[in-house]
């Protein structure tokens, strides 16, 4: 990036992340690497939102905590309107971490019980030395304001309020200092359905208002593609593919996401034929050779269990890592 | 109409806090026919579990049961802890979110098994353990023998999921009660589960009912489906009419707050506000403060279910065509 006015807020080049690991969880079995991120690039635009999908264990949360610095990389690199993010705990990088917030799915675990919600979203001025007790106050209650909570919300604690409520209130904590990136690891899961539409039309109010990027990780298709601008799907650690939404969703090119896509219940289509998958996603301390998808992909063929896939650009404009996805089979 | 399987009547359940009295359930009418698959949908602590939980017998002494459970003509509410046992798990089965947490941690799975077969058919020795092999295999664990030797956290959470079922199965119960069945697994896992159940019913005419916060899991896997608030069974009717012609505006606010997967994108309509509390209901309709429909009679008396059309009720002063 040479010119920094027109680089990405993040840009993520090859990251990776690997755990030194025992084999079979034994104090002397053999080590091995579990390889929970392995190799993830992705670009994210300011005002705009990512979502990365995938099921557990795919490298979801761990991307977006490397994003943060909240746990080294083992390679890669990340960077920060152009600027490589530097190491945990260092001032540059405490300073930086105002500008990127992270939402996680239960508020309750988030939240401290003892302590009044508004105490907790004036915290991060105190941490960060900005303005004084006064002032602290008033830019609370006016962020409580603008996450749709009211002023009696203040003095109260988290016990007091719906899972909702408290999900706002984690949103006016992560807020307060104004941030360009917010993280959301999985922000709606733990919430009922008729309280998952109230938030996700927040976070998209936020977004207009305040011109915030969201890094977006679900596990709920359909919510992230009412939210994301661009999407990434994840399996053991890698992106098998990648580009808008409304694309990748109705016409899945990678047999993973065509899975996925398939196991999303639809109501109004009884009976139709969907792609089951055989068996369980691989322990990711042994990723199979070649495509890590090939043990599970119905459509496997020699060349997939010796050659890993490469992400790569098709004429639609999305990335796919499948041998055999349309357009590429001789590629 | 033929004589139901199951047949729920009025049944309440008040909870004892010890500070006061908390009614979880507000008069629950649900009939299963043999056979027949119904789904129940509603968000937490409307009383889906509650329903079936106080049906077997299972809410402990805290709770105190009103209203009847007519199965093959006895009345479960009240009737003797031996009585019940004849019924749970012989005749109707219940497997839960977690399968993790209803397996012993402790015991290996084909002991597991052998404890249900033992119970329910007086099998032992070999021939349970054959039979348990064939319960693994049934519900698709490949090498099912060798299985029976491991513990529940050397499976994974799709594996016990499917132990569970095959410990349900053991008696061969004319019904299964599955709550959230899927809802701890991941999507591709959850779409294996759904199909195995399907399969298992299509083979044995099990009756199931499935208990889930998710519409689309409920749609395809049942014919009819009861929406609950509150407490409440608001409205019952089948699948296709559900989604076409929703009758109740807490079902309708449901469906409008679910994104699509594909087509044009719109802004969801999320239903204002939140669940009342179980001790703080509002007067007369529960859902009245947060529809988008109130008008003042909905506060004089909680609206007893109508049918609006055949086999399609809902519990609304406006359904029915009579103020619409």
């Amino acid at each position: 990036m040479n010119a920094p006015l027109d680089a990405p807020l993040v840009q993520a080049e090859n990251l990776v992340r690997h755990y030194r690991v025992r084999r079979g969880g034994r104090l002397f079995g053999e080590h091995a690497t579990l390889r929970a991120v392995d190799g993830v690039s992705f670009a994210l635009q300011a005002g705009r939102t990512l979502g990365l999908v995938g099921e557990s264990g795919c490298g979801k949360t761990t991307t977006a905590r490397l994003v943060l610095g909240l746990l080294t990389l083992t390679a890669g690199t990340i960077r920060v309107d152009g600027e490589i993010l530097p190491g945990a705990g260092t001032a540059r990088w405490r300073s930086l971490r105002q500008v990127m917030q992270m939402v996680f799915q239960d508020p309750l675990a988030a939240l401290d019980r003892r302590v009044a919600v508004g105490r907790q979203v004036m915290e991060p001025l105190a941490i960060h030395g900005i303005a004084n007790a006064g002032e602290r106050r008033e830019r609370a209650l006016a962020i409580l304001h603008s996450v749709g909570l009211q002023a009696h919300h203040f003095d109260r604690y988290p016990h007091e309020l719906s899972g909702g409520q408290r999900q706002r209130v984690v949103l006016a904590r992560a807020l307060i200092l104004s941030p360009r990136l917010l993280v959301c690891d999985e922000p709606i899961s733990a919430l009922d359905v008729s309280i998952q539409a109230q938030v996700v039309n927040l976070l998209l109010d936020l977004q207009a208002e305040r011109g915030l990027a969201y890094l977006f990780i679900s596990h709920d298709l359909r919510m992230v593609r009412q939210v994301s601008h661009e999407v990434a799907v994840m399996y053991l650690g890698r992106i098998v593919e990648q580009g808008d939404p409304d694309l990748l969703f109705a016409a899945p090119a990678h047999p993973y996401t065509q899975a996925l896509v398939s196991a999303i219940p639809v109501a109004t289509e009884r009976g139709r034929k969907r792609l089951i998958l055989k068996g369980d996603p691989p322990n990711p301390v042994s990723v199979p050779p070649g495509c890590a998808f090939h043990t599970r992909c119905p459509m496997a063929v020699a060349r997939c269990r010796a050659e890993t896939p490469a992400l790569r650009l098709l004429d639609d404009g999305r990335r796919v890592a499948c041998h055999l996805a349309p357009g590429m089979a001789d590629a | 109409m033929p004589q139901p399987l199951i047949d729920i009547r009025k049944l309440t359940v008040d909870f004892d806090t010890g500070r006061r009295i908390v009614r979880a359930l507000h008069g629950v009418d649900l009939a299963v026919q043999p056979g027949e698959a119904v789904g129940l949908v509603g968000e937490s602590g409307s009383g889906k579990s509650v329903t079936w939980l106080a049906a077997l017998g299972l809410l402990g002494s805290r709770a105190r049961l009103g209203g009847q459970v007519l199965f093959e003509g006895r009345n479960l509410v009240g009737s003797a802890v031996a009585e019940l046992e004849a019924v749970r798990g012989a005749c109707i089965a219940m497997i839960f979110q977690d399968p993790s947490s209803s397996l012993d941690p402790v015991y290996r799975i084909g002991k597991q098994l052998g404890e249900a077969l033992q119970l329910h058919r007086g099998m032992a020795g070999t021939a349970a353990l054959a039979e348990a092999a064939r319960l693994l295999d049934r519900v698709g664990i490949a090498d099912a023998r060798r299985r029976l030797g491991d513990y529940p956290h050397e499976l994974s959470g799709g594996m016990n999921q499917r132990v569970m079922i095959a410990m349900a199965l053991a008696a061969e119960p004319q019904m299964l009660v599955a709550d959230e069945p899927t809802t701890a697994l991941d999507a591709t896992i959850q779409a294996q589960i759904l199909e195995l159940l399907q399969e298992i019913r299509r083979d044995t005419g099990m009756a199931l009912v499935l208990i889930s916060h998710d519409l689309g899991v409920v749609a395809e896997n049942t014919d009819r489906v009861c929406v609950m608030y509150a407490g409440r069974i608001v409205e019952d009717a089948p699948i296709g009419t559900i989604f076409a012609e929703p009758a109740h505006p807490y079902t309708r606010g449901l469906l409008s707050a679910l994104p699509e997967l594909t087509g044009p994108r719109r802004r969801l309509v999320a239903i204002p506000g939140v669940v009342p509390e179980p001790w703080n209901l509002p007067r007369g309709c529960s859902f009245a403060p947060r529809c988008a429909a109130f008008e003042a009679a909905c506060e004089a008396a909680a609206p007893a279910s109508v049918e609006v059309a055949q086999g399609h009720w809902a519990a609304c002063i406006r359904a029915g065509g009579r103020n619409l």
